[in-house]
């Protein structure tokens, strides 16, 4: 238990001490998402009746920043350590896999929930927001961290070098968080569209996280928990199934 | 129960078969030597031995406990000193120290980091970021995260490599005193006076394979012994004397080496070369040290009868 507290503190660090590109940074990028797509937007679009643009948008921001830095801290953290090498503190202790997986994915959901709150903080002062179902807030929030803390993780394995680890991140995390929803309602798409959207497990993250702010969905929010927790859980299998192997850190 | 028990331990990367069968039982409390040249396997196999490699066959405990099954007790007894200078820029000194112990399941370790730190001259730098030590400096603290835990078998990867010669003193009498008091060590290096003056036993490692093994003293003297280093001024060596000749052949204007099994050796030789009417430009006895046992294993036949 001291292993995987120590290892969990150690991740925290590591991104606390470097808050302003970690934590700030992400605040900044999606305050600026929303003053440009609000501006651009807000008179043209209306998602949900009574829904003004810029509200509809705060949640989808709030997600795509809790995803995408939970998805950083993991994996940059993980790509870093085996290139300078100092891997090894984490590899000769006997830390166990699941000690490894719970410290890596929780300080990934720390830093995707702290960057999600200060975007809502810094967001909530321009627009009026509604939490329609506080428990769907929550839920999305702490799940959609964990399975993108849970991918960083498996990317981090899998990588060997810097640009295979962007490669990851622009040509999946990337169009996955961008065509889930974030800045649309998947209604207003094309019915082809709409349903290789569904394919998308990003696209319920972000669905349910919004109900619980309007009470307004494009699916059932129970459905999207059930498959978000389904995805967790596979990608929670296969990253423990990787540790226990070692696949590309225990040669 | 040894220490380290290596048995038949093989593995293979891509296209080369880096051990081929090692085994090897190092006792409890023992300062224990592995030797060989760059590529010999000494590494692979501690990465096996630390479990950051698997071996493809054959197996390794540590004071019993496997270190692929029981692998918690296993690196719990062990404390590895890399080879490769790594560090974590992100924490100072002190941090690294307290997350390793940590990490080994030690909350308040603080005492024992503190005695390590000043046995190993860190105590200034305590506070001091990674990033801002010198390469001897972050070689002290790798020293000091292998023995957090305090493990009873101790693995120094060519730990002097490249590292000034107050730090091998300091890192050595740590080392010895740490020894003294009962704790195994396992020493790879390149630098064999520190070996011979080190080592109670030794591996000599060629090739993925285990060529020499014996008690330090009983390598020195099985293998080179004593020489007699004659240079003639006139004549050739006697043909009955070629045999002893350690290294091929005259080296240098008629300068030869030949292995003596003891001292009483050097007067018989001598009234041979002059019966064949050889004189003498220079003679001199040398005792052999480990880098001519290393050198002549190295270069002889695959593997040495007896001594593997």
């Amino acid at each position: 238990m001291i292993g995987f507290q120590t290892l969990l503190y150690k991740e925290v660090l590591r991104f606390w001490k470097v808050a302003l590109q970690t934590v700030l940074a992400p605040v900044m990028t999606a305050l600026l998402y929303l003053l440009i797509f609000g501006h651009a937007f807000q008179s043209r679009v209306e998602v949900y009746p009574g829904v003004a643009y810029t509200s509809f948008l705060i949640p989808g921001l709030v997600m795509m920043s809790v995803l995408q830095n939970a998805f950083s801290n993991s994996s940059s953290s993980l790509i870093q350590s085996k290139i300078t090498g100092n891997l090894v503190f984490m590899l000769l202790p006997p830390l166990s896999h699941w000690e490894i997986f719970s410290a890596y994915t929780l300080a990934s959901i720390l830093r995707g929930l702290m960057v999600g709150f200060g975007v809502f903080i810094v967001t909530i002062w321009f627009v009026p927001m509604s939490f329609a179902a506080p428990f769907y807030i929550v839920a999305f929030a702490i799940l959609g961290s964990a399975i993108l803390g849970i991918l960083g993780l498996i990317a981090g394995i899998w990588a060997e070098k810097f640009d295979q680890l962007a490669a990851f991140q622009s040509f999946l995390i990337m169009p996955l968080t961008f065509l889930s929803g974030v800045f649309y309602s998947t209604h207003s798409l094309p019915p082809l569209w709409r349903e290789i959207s569904r394919l998308n497990p990003f696209f319920y993250m972000i669905d349910g996280f919004r109900y619980g702010f309007f009470g307004a969905s494009d699916i059932d929010p129970l459905k999207s928990l059930a498959i978000v927790t389904g995805f967790a859980v596979v990608l929670t299998a296969l990253a423990i199934r990787l540790l226990a192997k070692g696949y590309k850190l225990r040669h | 129960m040894p220490a380290i028990e290596i048995r038949n331990v093989q593995k293979r990367y891509k296209d080369v078969h880096a051990l081929k069968g090692v085994s090897l039982t190092i006792e409890e409390g023992e300062f224990f030597g592995l030797l060989g040249p760059n590529g010999a396997g000494k590494t692979t196999l501690i990465s096996i031995l630390a479990g950051l490699a698997r071996a493809d066959q054959g197996s390794i405990a540590v004071h019993g406990h496997d270190v692929v099954s029981d692998f918690r007790a296993a690196r719990r007894a062990l404390g590895i000193v890399p080879q490769e200078l790594v560090f974590d820029p992100f924490f100072t000194v002190r941090e690294s120290l307290r997350i390793q112990s940590g990490y080994f399941g030690l909350n308040r370790n603080d005492d024992w980091i503190d005695e390590v730190m000043a046995n190993l001259d860190l105590t200034e730098k305590a506070d001091a970021n990674m990033r801002a030590l010198s390469g001897g400096m972050k070689r002290r603290v790798l020293v000091a995260q292998a023995l957090v835990h305090r493990p009873p078998v101790i693995v120094l990867d060519e730990p002097t490599a490249g590292v000034d010669v107050e730090l091998r003193q300091t890192l050595w009498k740590f080392i010895s005193r740490l020894n003294r008091e009962g704790h195994t060590i396992v020493l790879t290096t390149h630098y064999l006076e520190e070996a011979e003056s080190l080592c109670d036993r030794l591996a000599m490692l060629r090739r993925g394979e285990v060529v020499a093994q014996d008690r330090t003293s009983a390598l020195l003297q099985r293998f080179a012994g004593l020489q007699l280093v004659l240079r003639l001024a006139h004549g050739v060596l006697p043909a009955s004397l070629r045999a002893l000749a350690a290294e091929p052949h005259q080296v240098n204007g008629g300068q030869y080496s030949l292995r003596l099994n003891s001292y009483d050796d050097v007067e018989p030789i001598l009234a041979q070369c002059r019966a064949e009417g050889c004189t003498f430009d220079e003679i001199d006895i040398r005792k052999a040290d480990l880098e001519d046992v290393f050198v002549q294993i190295m270069n002889g036949p695959e593997v040495i009868e007896g001594l593997a």
